[in-house]
């Protein structure tokens, strides 16, 4: 009925955008600041919070949650919440530098299989395919066996397991980078190789880089807690959420849920931080993306 | 706007401009009115206004603009007449048809209107016409799935499940085969083993399966040698000589001007020159500049090139 | 047709003797003393000195590691995968027993996981933007971000101390033979890590179904379908699952790997006798020859999915089957 009021005035609208407004960039920026700042913010309690986090007191133990201890309290009467704080601040460290290295790795054999020539690609493409062909957790255990478990093991592990994806990427940016005509040109006329690769490849590669190390945090993290829960990563008396995990696990049966619910679910929400900082990243380094 | 309404109609006839365009003379508005017709149509996204070079504050403060693909379009199509959109490749052609078909781009703001056989459309009632009055010829073979034997695809899915229904249209699908010359095998083909030619038939074969009032044909010569696109266009005449109307977008003026009656000249998203195929015959009857490019582009005009200043990608 | 077999063949062997290479490097590399990993440090001290000569004899303490693994691949060559010190008896048998509890969880798992997964992303890459999207996406996002293992303490919380709707642990009942069980005992203790492993696993497959979806959707040819008037569900039903199930299937087979890893975790919170609860015993108890063997398999299984992926698209998709030639 509405096109027949409008019939004889205006054309009708015959489609209108399911969303008017397009993605904002302000407000992405922002989230994603804000993001990266709690996560620092829960690193820096963890440190802070860690010795505290350790004192046990009898006369309070196997409390449920209430508002003196929101998470409750363990089998030995420490706060849970100032444990999982402590935990995931360890968590978190061990998590980035595990992602930092492994995205070196990426880095360097992305870099070699684009500009190494035939055979280095071969080999690295082969490497890849070697690193797929075990699952992950597996390769895991192996190599944090192999370096006698602990806090290298797992770091270690993890480093050497989560860089084929981002160094394919670094492969392909690389070669397209590479065969521009630009580079081409600047080739030519003589300019040294690592002129050329400051001024052209970096800036293409480095964007990439950034968001690619950035969404690898969460996998890290997370393999972390998994390969600690297993008891190959971090040693019990390094509180890490994996150990926290591993260790209610006695106590669920008795019904002690809060032992596990809640640091899980803030190990869910650090990789949601993690995952909402990397995207917001790619958004803004790739804005092609964001006109949609 | 009391142009397009069915009071304006009774002298419609006698004038020799309406609508923006001019008849040729064997032109019909059967019941008084046009087969098709298009009014004010502006399709308009929304996006950032990027500087080539800015830091992320110039990232941040980029303006959002709307930006009008197609603008202010008129265009109408009578039964039995080729009326060819003509204009440059990429410009927003498409857009006109997709908007015809009730086909929007989920990000896309269109206004205007559309009177199909002397009615108002909505968007729900240019769905229901698809297929049942206006068909669609598309661009290329990558409009058929890729994993379907071509006679299925043909045969269609609108039948309503009736095993009788569904015979009946295997028959039609066969006859339409064998009038367009593809063999019975065809039927067993995938896309990708059809020829240029089989499969530019068979595009045609799935409009026609649907007995449709209006066909709607993008660009449906591309990739075609001169005689198959030829061939071509030639169906899609015989098409509107039997009665039916037809709107022919291309970017070949050439070819338009062979088989169509009037001509819409597309540029920076709208129709700037509607006019018969007749006006063609010299410059002097030509209005706009984009047009009388246009007609200097033409072979036998010496080749000069049309001067596409502002189109739009 | 044998082209393929050989060149599958030929990739097979090498990727085999690089992993079996890799892994025999890892698991001799590891500090992990065998013998005070199983005998205990207190009973280490307490040992005589033959006792601990013949040991170290039998875990091949001193041989070098060229020798040690030339000795494990002809051994490998002929079947025998060595001896599990923390089982006392053969890695192949070990493997063998627990194979089959391994594989009935990752089965259940992988096609419940395919399934559901791949109904969520059509459903959810359909209606783009809808109230269902919006709910599949969100599931899909925190699933993701979630550790397997939680979910696993989670379902054991909840259907199995909670509810108590399932045992909390192992593959049968306790204290009752072998013969005794019954294939419903079986199917109880199963239900749960199963679901879990499902559950963990319909993320990925739906999030790649659902963008596969969005490209189907917006591809030339759905678009012509919708043109000649067909219905958006008759789009879906005749052109879009046609066209989905490759990229799933692909998608589905490479996920074996994930699957795997998952059955690790998920078997441990449950106490499930499979491959994975005993690849972390191997592992915690330096058991270097069962680590390796279960490695080999895992690797054997990821190549079985991919070479399956490979072979279904072959055998579906009629351009590689009529040989089209692609341009």
């Amino acid at each position: 009925m509405r096109e027949a009021a409008e019939a004889a005035t205006a054309p009708s609208v015959l489609h209108a955008p399911a969303i008017r407004r397009i993605s904002n960039r302000k407000l992405t920026a922002l989230l994603t600041a804000v993001s990266a700042l709690v996560l620092l913010a829960v690193v820096a309690a963890g440190a802070i919070l860690a010795p505290d986090a350790a004192q046990t007191d009898f006369a309070q133990k196997n409390l449920a949650p209430s508002l003196a201890h929101p998470f409750g309290t363990d089998w030995m009467g420490r706060d849970m919440l100032m444990r999982t704080v402590a935990g995931l601040s360890l968590s978190i460290l061990v998590g980035l530098l595990a992602a930092v290295a492994s995205s070196l790795i990426a880095l360097g054999l992305g870099t070699l299989a684009a500009l190494g020539g035939r055979r280095a690609d071969a080999v690295v493409t082969w490497l890849i395919d070697l690193m797929m062909g075990i699952p992950h957790i597996i390769l895991l255990i192996l190599i944090s066996f192999a370096l006698g478990k602990g806090f290298w093991g797992v770091t270690m592990g993890v480093a050497l397991t989560h860089w084929p994806s981002l160094a394919r990427v670094i492969r392909a940016e690389v070669l397209q980078c590479r065969t521009s005509g630009f580079v081409a040109a600047a080739r030519q006329l003589g300019v040294p190789w690592w002129r050329i690769a400051r001024s052209h490849l970096l800036p293409a590669v480095l964007p990439q880089f950034l968001v690619g190390l950035i969404l690898m945090f969460p996998h890290a993290i997370l393999h972390e807690a998994a390969i600690t829960f297993l008891g190959f990563g971090l040693p019990p008396e390094r509180p890490a959420i994996g150990i926290i995990l591993s260790e209610s696990m006695a106590y669920l049966s008795a019904g002690m849920w809060w032992l596990a619910v809640f640091p899980g679910l803030s190990l869910i929400a650090a990789v949601l931080l993690f995952d909402a900082v990397g995207s917001g990243v790619r958004r803004m380094v790739s804005p092609g993306s964001a006109q949609e | 706007m009391e142009r397009g309404t069915q009071r304006t109609h009774q002298d419609h006839q006698s004038q020799e401009v309406h609508h923006h365009h001019s008849h040729a003379p064997h032109q019909a508005h059967p019941g008084g009115h046009h087969l098709l017709q298009v009014e004010g149509l502006t399709v308009s996204f929304r996006m950032y206004e990027d500087a080539p070079a800015g830091g992320l504050r110039a990232f941040l403060n980029a303006p959002q603009r709307t930006v009008d693909v197609v603008h202010d379009l008129s265009i109408s199509v009578h039964a039995g007449e080729v009326v060819a959109v003509v204009g440059a490749s990429g410009s927003g052609k498409t857009l006109l048809a997709d908007s015809i078909l009730g086909l929007f781009e989920p990000n896309a703001l269109v206004t205007g209107t559309i009177w199909y056989n002397g009615e108002r459309q909505t968007a729900e009632g240019l769905r229901a016409l698809r297929g049942r009055g206006i068909s669609f010829v598309p661009q290329s073979v990558a409009c058929l799935d890729p994993l379907m034997r071509v006679g299925k695809q043909v045969r269609g899915f609108r039948h309503a499940g009736g095993r009788a229904e569904a015979e009946a249209r295997a028959r039609r699908q066969r006859e339409l085969f064998a009038r367009y010359g593809l063999g019975p095998e065809v039927e067993r083909l995938y896309p990708f083993q059809l020829s240029g030619g089989m499969a530019r038939r068979v595009l045609l074969c799935c409009a026609l399966m649907d007995a449709p009032q209006l066909i709607i044909a993008d660009e449906p010569t591309p990739g075609l040698n001169e005689e198959l696109a030829l061939q071509a266009v030639q169906d899609l005449r015989d098409f509107a000589n039997g009665g039916g109307g037809v709107m022919l977008i291309t970017h070949d003026v050439e070819l338009a001007l062979r088989v169509a009656d009037r001509i819409a000249v597309f540029q920076d998203g709208t129709v700037v020159e509607e006019t018969s195929v007749a006006a063609f015959a010299s410059p002097e009857g030509l209005r706009h500049p984009f047009t009388r490019a246009l007609w200097r582009a033409l072979p036998e005009h010496g080749f000069a090139a049309p001067v596409e200043e502002g189109v739009h990608a | 047709m044998p082209r393929f077999i050989a060149g599958n063949l030929a990739k097979f062997a090498l990727l085999m003797a690089a992993t079996s290479f890799v892994v025999f490097f890892l698991v001799s590399a590891s500090p992990v003393d065998p013998l005070s990993a199983n005998v205990g440090q207190a009973a280490l001290a307490n040992l005589s000195d033959e006792r601990r000569v013949a040991l170290e004899a039998h875990w091949g303490a001193g041989v070098p590691f060229w020798e040690r693994y030339g000795a494990w691949i002809s051994g490998l060559a002929q079947g025998d995968l060595g001896t599990s010190l923390r089982f006392n008896a053969p890695v192949a048998d070990v493997i063998a027993q627990r194979a089959l509890n391994s594989c009935a969880l990752m089965a259940i798992a992988w096609v419940a996981s395919g399934v559901f997964g791949f109904v969520l992303g059509v459903a959810a890459g359909a209606r783009r933007g809808s109230k269902l999207d919006r709910a599949v996406k969100a599931y899909c996002f925190i699933l993701a971000a979630s550790p397997t293992f939680w979910v696993a303490l989670i379902m054991l919380i909840v259907f199995g101390v909670g509810l108590g709707w399932f045992p909390i642990g192992f593959s049968q009942p306790i204290g009752r033979a072998a013969a005794d069980v019954t294939f419903l005992d079986a199917l109880h203790h199963l239900a749960l890590p199963a679901f879990t492993l499902s559950l963990v696993g319909v993320a990925n497959i739906a999030l790649h179904t659902r963008e596969k979806t969005i490209d189907v959707m917006a591809s030339p040819y759905v678009r012509f379908a919708l043109a000649r008037g067909e219905s958006k569900l008759s789009v879906i039903l005749h052109h879009g699952l046609r066209n989905l199930a490759l990229p799933a299937i692909t998608i589905q087979f490479a996920q074996v790997s994930e699957i795997f890893g998952g059955s690790v975790l998920v078997e441990q919170v449950f106490s499930y006798p499979g491959l994975g609860q005993a690849a972390v015993t191997a592992g915690i108890g330096g058991d270097a020859a069962l680590l390796a063997g279960i490695a080999l398999v895992s690797a054997v299984i990821v190549f079985g999915g991919n070479l399956t992926a490979n072979v279904v698209y072959g055998l579906v998709d009629p351009q590689i089957r009529k040989g089209a030639h692609h341009a």
